[in-house]
């Protein structure tokens, strides 16, 4: 069965790309504009991974790491995080709050494909 | 997928305009003291939203700026900068100039060089203010990733030993083994020691390790890429089992650091702590952008590409079929069989659709190739002292893919040499009375059902005393020979011509315009040149849109059916025989509207029989070529338009002058298509009695697929 996949991210060309990027490697891709719809979505629509964006209004990437990983049934679900140079703190935040890996923007199309069949087989 | 990609580009620069209004609103809000802690918030993530959507894209410079912004923001949201009237100025300033920079990414209309620099000086220092006990701002561009050598199959000996807490970020051991198993052949074993008794077991603590035999030709950083989520979360060591060099060691005992838990931190570069802020970029741009590089096209296309030519071939067959069954219905009585004729112009019309899609599928904009161009000029500019711009036009121009991808090739060389061997050095040009930098176009259109493809600078042009010299040096021309100028300009695209003594590192590496020359040709192509000495030269490529099917018109020549490209034709008329005139030394020219047009009889021309050679009982097929201008075809009749499925007859038979290719026609019968340039060579050729270059003579009429 495909793999399902949801892109948490407050710009479109962002969800877009990671949707037709992974929509490429034969995800199903569901996507959020911040993390309060990402955890409304995920209620009712499960997935297998989560790629998120860090900056986003409502409710940013970090939080949505924290209220995943509370939940005994996102404990196992593998998050990267999105981020770029100057996120650094934030970063380190998400990991904190147990993201599982992390992919700097830009990113590679190829390398987003990788690293998402890394961290969910 | 071309319009895949086309279209995320579309979205990003609607929401880039988006982003960018609001950036003005929330500015304006601050200047105006409206403003609460998630204003400065807005205006960061919008530049930071169009920052990260340009780096997907590759436009780096307008990146690089954003960063820039971004830089001083963040230091502004973070309270280490103040708000202030001078700098909510430079705010909206900046934000103008970016607007200026995604507009010309929009359109591609690169702004003049050096637009953006002053302001990014003062970005810079403003974000100085703030930035004074930290390390300075890291580069816009991250430097590119050391390339190393390509290493033999090395056996590596991993010690993985997870933490209790790996699990809690949702990393997996076995997803990781699995991985390193892509890189070569592993064997692995479990240490099973720390493993505790069944009802002491907590499943959500890893207590497993692992230690992995892996031999493999990858680097040790692909191996390090694999474990870099996992750092902080486990014991790790690399030991190159086989060779172990000084550097390796060096790297072992920071994996030995690591191994001991304290050091973990220092080794896992993407640390988090703010001093740590410069290196992070580096290795996120390592591990994100290792193929940077790759074609654009390679992004965006996820169809293998046979796939799609099968597609297209089928279609080809199909359009066959479609002449032959039209050829058919035509003979039923139009009473008795008027739904089946019906359904067969349905047929027709929705092959015809169905062909358009297949072929839209194959076409993209030349930009995906032209896109990589600024940056080579760029990087050759500087390499070799030279100082010069590059104009792009027309890069939205759609052409079949296959082409596209073996245009690269043949565009970065012209490129190239128009740099090294056309623009001069700054201080050349300005003893010239040229301005120190030099402009190269590269521009694309499409002209007569063809795409054209120019590349001209304003450098010295062809040196056609040294062409000369050298190829009578070589041997490639006789040494009594006295060709004219455009002969001469034709002689670099002989093979083993080389004009420059020193072979360098950019243009002269052995290979030269002959190279390109053929590739042109295997395209379908033709290339062409300019040049006056002084101002510069042009080199102008012309290449079919597609491959596979071309609208044709038939023509009849005796008992004989041809096919001329409509593309090509220009009028299709019957002279009265008044119009029409013998020349000596040139054969007939027909008058049309005052303009004298010669005349090519193609049954003499294929030697065909009892076919009509008298072009006022006859028909006259004026055809245009964009390098001979016109000509006059003369045939028995016009059968009809239809579209063919060009067959290569070089590759099943021969290359013959005059015919570009071969097709099925809907009868069943072979038809032969005919090759314009190539009867234009033959007219032209009589007409002007000119000595002919020799290897030129000529390449274009062997255009076929």
């Amino acid at each position: 069965m495909a793999k399902r996949a949801m892109t948490v991210d407050d710009s479109k060309t962002m969800r877009d790309m990671v949707a037709f990027t992974l929509r490429g490697a034969g995800y199903v891709v569901t996507a959020a504009e911040d993390g309060k719809q990402a955890l409304g979505l995920l209620a009712s629509n499960p997935v297998d991974v989560l790629i998120t964006d860090l900056n986003m209004p409502v409710m940013d990437g970090v939080a949505l790491i924290r209220a995943l990983r509370a939940d005994p049934k996102w404990r196992a679900l593998p998050i990267l995080m999105l981020t770029t140079e100057s996120d650094a703190a934030k970063k380190a935040e998400g990991r904190n709050a147990g993201a599982t890996g992390w992919l700097v923007k830009p990113f590679n199309p190829e390398k987003l494909i990788e690293v998402v069949n890394r961290v969910c087989g | 997928m071309a319009g895949a990609f086309d279209h995320l580009k579309e979205t990003y620069f609607q929401e880039c305009a988006e982003l960018l209004d609001s950036a003005y609103v929330q500015l304006a809000a601050l200047e105006d003291a409206s403003a609460d802690d998630e204003t400065i918030h807005a205006v960061f993530r919008a530049i930071h939203s169009i920052k990260g959507g340009g780096g997907a894209f590759g436009y780096d410079r307008m990146v690089g700026f954003a960063h820039g912004l971004e830089t001083l923001l963040d230091l502004l949201r973070d309270g280490r900068v103040a708000f202030g009237r001078e700098l909510g100025a430079l705010l909206v300033r900046a934000t103008d100039a970016l607007s200026d920079l995604v507009a010309a990414d929009r359109t591609g209309q690169p702004v003049a060089a050096g637009f953006e620099d002053a302001l990014l000086a003062e970005l810079a220092q403003a974000a100085l203010a703030g930035q004074s006990a930290a390390s300075p701002a890291p580069a816009a561009a991250p430097p590119a990733p050391p390339v190393a050598p390509q290493a033999p199959a090395t056996a590596y000996r991993i010690h993985f030993v997870p933490h209790a807490d790996l699990f809690a970020s949702a990393n997996e051991p076995l997803l990781l083994i699995r991985a390193l198993k892509r890189l070569g052949t592993a064997s692995v074993t479990a240490d099973l020691t720390r493993l505790p008794k069944l009802e002491s077991m907590d499943p959500e603590h890893a207590c497993i390790g692992w230690t992995i035999e892996l031999v493999t030709d990858a680097q040790r950083s692909d191996i390090e890429e694999i474990f870099d989520f996992v750092t902080d979360h486990c014991d790790l060591t690399i030991d190159a089992a086989a060779s172990c060099e000084p550097h390796q060691a060096a790297a072992i005992s920071r994996a030995d650091h690591a191994a001991n838990g304290h050091g973990a931190q220092a080794a896992a570069a993407p640390a988090g702590s703010g001093a740590d802020r410069s290196r992070a970029p580096a290795r996120g741009a390592m591990s994100g952008e290792r193929r940077a590089e790759a074609p654009a096209v390679a992004q965006t296309v996820r169809v293998d590409v046979e796939k799609v030519d099968r597609l297209v071939n089928l279609v080809g067959e199909l359009v066959i079929n479609q002449a032959m069954l039209i050829q058919l219905g035509s003979l039923l009585p139009p009473d008795t069989c008027a739904g089946l004729i019906g359904g067969l112009e349905t047929l027709s019309q929705h092959l015809r659709e169905l062909q358009e899609g297949v072929m839209a599928i194959r076409t993209q904009p030349v930009k995906s190739v032209f896109s990589r161009m600024p940056r080579l000029v760029r990087e050759l500019s500087a390499q070799l002292g030279k100082e010069a711009r590059l104009f792009i036009t027309g890069e939205g121009t759609e052409i079949d893919k296959t082409v596209i991808e073996l245009l690269a090739d043949p565009l970065t060389h012209l490129l190239r040499n128009a740099l090294d061997h056309g623009i001069e050095r700054p201080d050349e040009r300005v003893a010239a009375g040229k301005p120190a930098e030099g402009s190269i176009h590269l521009s694309a259109e499409h002209r007569s059902g063809r795409i054209v493809i120019e590349v001209s600078d304003d450098g010295r042009g062809i040196d056609r005393e040294r062409v000369l010299a050298r190829a009578r040096a070589r041997g490639l021309l006789a040494a009594d020979a006295q060709p004219g100028e455009e002969e001469i300009d034709k002689l670099i695209f002989l093979p083993g011509f080389s004009t420059v003594d020193v072979v360098s590192n950019v243009s002269g590496r052995g290979v030269g315009m002959d190279v390109v020359r053929r590739n042109v040709q295997a395209l379908g192509g033709r290339i062409s040149l300019q040049s006056r000495a002084g101002a510069g030269s042009r080199f102008v490529l012309s290449l079919p849109l597609t491959l596979a099917i071309l609208d044709g018109m038939i023509v009849a020549v005796g008992a004989e059916s041809y096919i001329v490209p409509l593309a090509n034709i220009v009028e299709s008329l019957r002279p009265k025989r008044s119009d029409i005139h013998a020349v000596a030394g040139c054969g007939d020219v027909v008058a049309i509207r005052g303009q004298y047009i010669p005349l090519v009889h193609l049954a003499n021309y294929f030697d065909v029989p009892d076919a009509e050679n008298d072009a006022a009982r006859g028909i006259v097929v004026v055809v245009e070529h964009e390098r001979a201008g016109h000509v006059g075809l003369v045939v028995d009749e016009l059968v009809g338009q239809q579209q063919v499925v060009v067959k290569s007859l070089e590759a099943n038979y021969g290359a013959v002058p005059g015919i570009g290719g071969a097709t099925i026609l809907g009868n069943g019968r072979v038809a032969l298509i005919l090759d314009v340039a190539g009867l234009h060579g033959g007219a032209t050729a009589g007409r002007r009695a000119e000595a002919r270059c020799p290897s030129a003579a000529d390449a274009t009429t062997s255009a076929i697929q």
